[in-house]
């Protein structure tokens, strides 16, 4: 496989325009090839020929050419994708294929970078913690408990959910602090084996793999060539249990007398916290990021944590009059000063309902 | 360039070769031991090739079906390999499997779960009860990375403890070793280049155990991906070490014809175990017309009581569709012969029709993703196409089966996993393999750690094996008259997929030797373009010579081996001959040329044989043999009469 020329019995190869980045660290740029594509071909089945034909040294990762390694991530008309799950017929005949390497990471040679930055976090993330009372053997588990653990032990670490993350992408400097979502998912995983011996796993995301900076706009889910519910199922889970145990007032106490990771376990078991977070709801006027609300309704949903699912509205455009223009004279507006930059019909304090960002000092508060 | 002359020194106790499943449980016993390891990888760590094992690892851990225990294992992974496997090492393997797979849970494993909430246990060719612990069908890379975090874990441990992660134990990832150092007759070191900077690496170790997989690269139509070019088989003969069973390689029934997007990808066992059935193009459930003889007790004659068996294995017999892989790639293979195939070359492989698209998802989810989203064929709606695909080598180093030390005139090397030889005899069991890589694994690191200790002073690595082994590795970049790797690579795998494919002829095999001997002086004189940044033409280049030896060797062993048996199909000798069954054909090296020699197999304990009916044994023993079976018998009742 892989290194063959032979066309298949299907269709005779066709012509295709390709082009891929080729450079190292100190730079590169975009080169064209023309290269025969049979049918049912994929991108890396293209670059294999590439390499046997007019570029034996072109750089690029690949193992297992079937979608369950996670090496060959590169970045394909500038969307993240495994080149061995990218089938050409996605792409219509004149396209030209671009294919560059991950942007997140430094560039080793044309389409492999250095990924080292994921290993290390992975290194960072503490291991599973064996119950100290169960010999090999002992351990029973229930299928339905095993399986939110399983969804995220499905990722093959190809870091496409990495490479896409914005704080991450965007912001070199945040990688010291920041573990990102692969390592969300490790410790959403680990939080929730049945027999994990360690109970501060979301503390310690929140604390030391940053989770706070994440803003919940789902790319890292999107990419996902696993379809794991990175964010549903993971981040967001994890998010709400800190936001619930931060703003539990037995909790927040609890932390102002011991240190960090020093809590009582009674304390920070789910059933508790979710019982000691209703009654206070109750009771109205417990302190939420969110602030101001004493609608016990929007109160409990914000102790739930935020609304990261609410869609955000999209932008609209004011309307115009005839001449193109913004309807508005200081002599027909109906108030004396400029209008809001937020649209007159929004009131603040904003309903937390309504809020999908989380600051992400909001744990110093 | 950058630096060409410097070399990077490490020292280590132990140097593990390879970063898949045995690679791995090996390094984790050797730091275990309190050795300090290196792990080479020839990918980034957690990338081998056991990520692609489906179906399962197999362990009588009677989780399923209460009747199953050890020696029923041992008896089916006998039978699987035509009672050619090293005995010992199937007894091993089927007693301490269970034991590895419990080992893994408590590194955070997350097998599937049976009612009662232990590890799950389903069904697998040749398995006579459900014994394969899984986790869908992506058993490899829990696996893979469980060990992967297991390692991440020890070097946490090492970083409380000592400061550093690396302290103890330390992965190198995107690293190739070409070459072991001796001294004298003991390994003394491994050498090699980090793929990312072209830079040289010397490894300082008395121990090395190699775990480097397979050979399937050479092959057109393969599983294997690029790493897979019988590395380890070349570094152990070169150091001195022998291989057996070479000729022995097995070509998994369902592998994908079509489209070329996933050609070669395996569909698993597992979508046979749950009600696939294999059809000619005259829409023909043809497997009940290969039982042979050997088999014919245990199958199912007909497509009722076949169908019934799925529901109620307890009164029926097997569907022909669960044979040895052997067995059904051979008859896939009669099948295209007869004109009966699809035009891609295959055979239907159906679960559609058979299984509710719900039922489907649920149970072959990663199967029917991949097959979507790589080739968009839905396997809930339309049968596959599916035909051999070279998949696994059942020969290899041949080793100690308790500690896993190399034969052959070296000291100080080990083997494990799929490198390794003698376990699986001429037929490998699906699902063996998992367990046989941490069964071994696990030996081979413990008995490394030992041997390190066992020795006086440190072997010593020569400056001019250093400076020949640099000179072998820059050679194809210096030069820029020879062929490219890649036309050389498509020139061997052709003379292998066609000459010693899965049916072999005395004349194709000969004339495979001469070609093989062609491509010989070809491949001295590769020459491979650009620098040695990353360059996989180079890396190509380098590996070459490794595939090439390996090659020598199978079709070597395959042209001596007159017989049929397991992986191994000879069209002029079509049965199994059991006066071939007492030989193990054994390869080394002298100088550059492959040496074959025959060598006797060990003889079964007395408790181990007698857990077989004499009517079994009948199909593969010599009346020799048998006799003396009979004699044994006679013995033991006599003893039980006192």
């Amino acid at each position: 496989m892989g290194n063959q020329n032979s066309p298949g019995p299907g269709k005779p190869g066709a012509r295709r325009q390709f082009r891929i980045w080729r450079g190292d660290e100190d730079g590169g740029d975009l080169q064209d090839y023309v290269v025969e594509v049979n049918e049912g071909e994929v991108v890396l089945d293209v670059i294999h020929r590439l390499q046997a034909t007019d570029a034996p040294d072109l750089a690029c990762r690949w193992n297992c050419k079937a979608g369950k390694c996670g090496s060959c991530s590169v970045e394909i008309n500038g969307k993240p994708r495994l080149s061995c799950m990218t089938r050409m017929s996605t792409f219509t005949e004149d396209e030209t294929v671009t294919v560059t390497p991950l942007r997140t990471f430094p560039v080793i040679r044309d389409l492999v970078t250095d990924v080292s930055f994921n290993y290390e976090k992975a290194r960072e993330t503490p291991a599973f913690a064996p119950p100290a009372d169960l010999a090999p053997g002992e351990y029973r588990m229930q299928q339905v408990d095993v399986e939110r653990s399983q969804e995220f032990r499905k990722c093959i670490e190809c870091f496409l959910c990495q490479n896409v993350c914005h704080v991450i992408r965007d912001h070199e400097e945040n990688k010291q602090a920041f573990s990102g979502p692969r390592y969300f998912i490790r410790a959403a995983e680990l939080d929730m084996h049945p027999l994990d011996a360690k109970s501060d796993r979301k503390e310690y995301a929140q604390a030391e793999q940053g989770l706070g900076f994440c803003n919940i706009t789902k790319c890292c889910t999107e990419v996902c060539p696993e379809h794991i519910k990175i964010t549903d199922n993971g981040i967001i889970p994890m998010k709400e249990r800190v936001v619930d145990r931060r703003y539990d007032p037995l909790v927040w106490l609890g932390s102002k007398i011991f240190r960090r990771g020093q809590v009582p376990q009674t304390s920070v078991t789910s059933e508790h916290v979710s019982g000691a977070v209703r009654g206070s709801a109750a009771h109205g006027g417990v302190h939420s990021h969110a602030g101001g609300s004493h609608d016990p309704r929007a109160e409990v949903q914000a102790q739930r944590g935020v609304n990261w699912d609410r869609e955000v509205p999209r932008p609209t455009a004011p309307a115009v009059d005839d001449h193109g223009k913004l309807p508005l004279t200081e002599l027909t507006f109906d108030r004396a000063a400029a209008p809001s930059p937020f649209g007159d019909d929004v009131t603040f304090p904003l309903p937390p309902e309504h809020l999908n960002f989380a600051h992400p000092e909001q744990d110093k508060h | 360039m950058t630096n060409t002359t410097r070399i990077e020194r490490h020292h280590y106790d132990v140097v593990v070769i390879g970063a898949g499943g045995a690679g791995l449980r090996a390094a984790i016993e050797a730091r275990l031991a309190g050795k300090k390891t290196a792990i080479i990888s020839k990918s980034l760590f957690g990338k081998a090739h056991t990520v692609m094992a489906e179906g399962g690892a197999a362990a009588a851990m009677g989780n399923v079906n209460s009747r199953d225990n050890w020696q029923v294992h041992f008896r089916d992974t006998m039978r699987g390999g035509k009672f050619l496997n090293n005995f010992r090492m199937a007894e091993l393997h089927a007693k301490e499997s269970p034991q590895r797979i419990w080992e893994l849970e408590t590194y955070g494993a997350l097998f599937d779960r049976t009612k009662d909430g232990k590890i799950s246990q389903r069904n697998f060719g040749g398995h006579e009860y459900p014994r394969l612990a899984h986790v869908g069908d992506r058993t490899g890379l829990e696996l893979i990375r469980t060990l992967q975090q297991k390692i991440v874990s020890l070097q946490q441990e090492d970083k409380r403890d000592h400061g550093s992660y690396d302290a103890r134990i330390k992965v190198f990832s995107e690293t190739t070793i070409t070459e072991l150092l001796l001294d004298g007759d003991r390994v003394a070191g491994a050498f090699g280049y980090y793929r990312e900077s072209g830079e040289f690496v010397l490894f300082e170790a008395p121990a090395v155990v190699l775990a480097t997989g397979g050979v399937g690269r050479s092959y057109k139509v393969t599983s294997n991906s690029w790493e897979y070019t019988g590395d380890g088989h070349a570094l152990a003969l070169r150091a001195g070490a022998t291989l057996i069973n070479m000729e022995f390689l097995q070509f998994h029934p369902t592998g994908m014809v079509w489209p070329p997007s996933v050609k070669g990808i395996l569909v698993t066992e597992s979508v046979r175990g749950d009600g696939g059935v294999l059809k000619n193009s005259d829409g023909k459930r043809f497997m009940f017309d290969y039982v042979p003889d050997v088999f014919r007790k245990q199958y199912a004659e007909t497509e009722e009581e076949a169908d019934r068996w799925y529901t109620d294995p307890d009164n029926n017999r097997r569907p022909p569709e669960l044979l040895p892989r052997d067995e059904v790639a051979r008859a896939i293979n009669s099948e295209v012969k007869a004109g009966r195939g699809t035009p891609a070359g295959g055979v239907y492989l159906d679960i559609a029709s058979r299984k509710s698209a719900e039922e489907i998802r649920r149970r072959l989810p990663s199967m029917y993703h991949q097959f979507k989203e790589l080739a968009d064929v839905d396997i809930t709606k339309e049968p596959m196409e599916v035909g051999p695909t070279c998949h696994y080598v059942m020969g290899g180093v041949e080793v100690d089966p308790d500690s896993g030390a190399a034969f052959g005139h070296v000291q100080g090397l080990f083997a494990a996993g799929e490198v390794s030889g003698g376990m699986h005899g001429s037929n490998r069991l699906g699902g063996n393999s998992l367990s046989d890589l941490l069964v071994f694994g696990k030996r081979a690191g413990g008995h490394a750690a030992t041997y390190a200790d066992s020795l006086p002073a440190r072997p010593k690595v020569g400056v001019a094996a250093v400076e020949a082994a640099v000179e072998t590795a820059l050679a194809p970049l210096q030069r820029d008259t020879g062929e490219s790797p890649y036309v050389l690579q498509q020139d061997l795998q052709a003379v292998m997929g066609d000459l010693v494919g899965i049916i072999r002829r005395e004349n194709e095999l000969a004339d495979a030797l001469g070609r093989l001997a062609e491509l010989r002086e070809r491949v001295a004189k590769v020459s491979a373009a650009g620098g040695r940044r990353y360059n996989p033409g180079w890396h190509l280049a380098l590996d070459l010579r490794n595939m090439l030896v390996v090659s020598e060797c199978t079709a070597k062993a395959a042209l001596e081996r007159r017989e049929s048996r397991g992986g191994h199909t000879r069209e002029d000798h079509p049965a199994m001959d059991p006066s071939w069954r007492r030989v193990n054909l054994v390869c080394s090296l002298d100088g550059d040329t492959v040496r074959l020699a025959r060598k006797p197999l060990p003889t079964m304990r007395t408790e181990l044989i007698g857990l077989f009916d004499r009517a079994e044994l009948a199909k593969y023993l010599t009346d020799e043999e048998l006799a003396e079976f009979d004699a044994q018998v006679a013995d033991v009742e006599t003893e039980k009469e006192r």
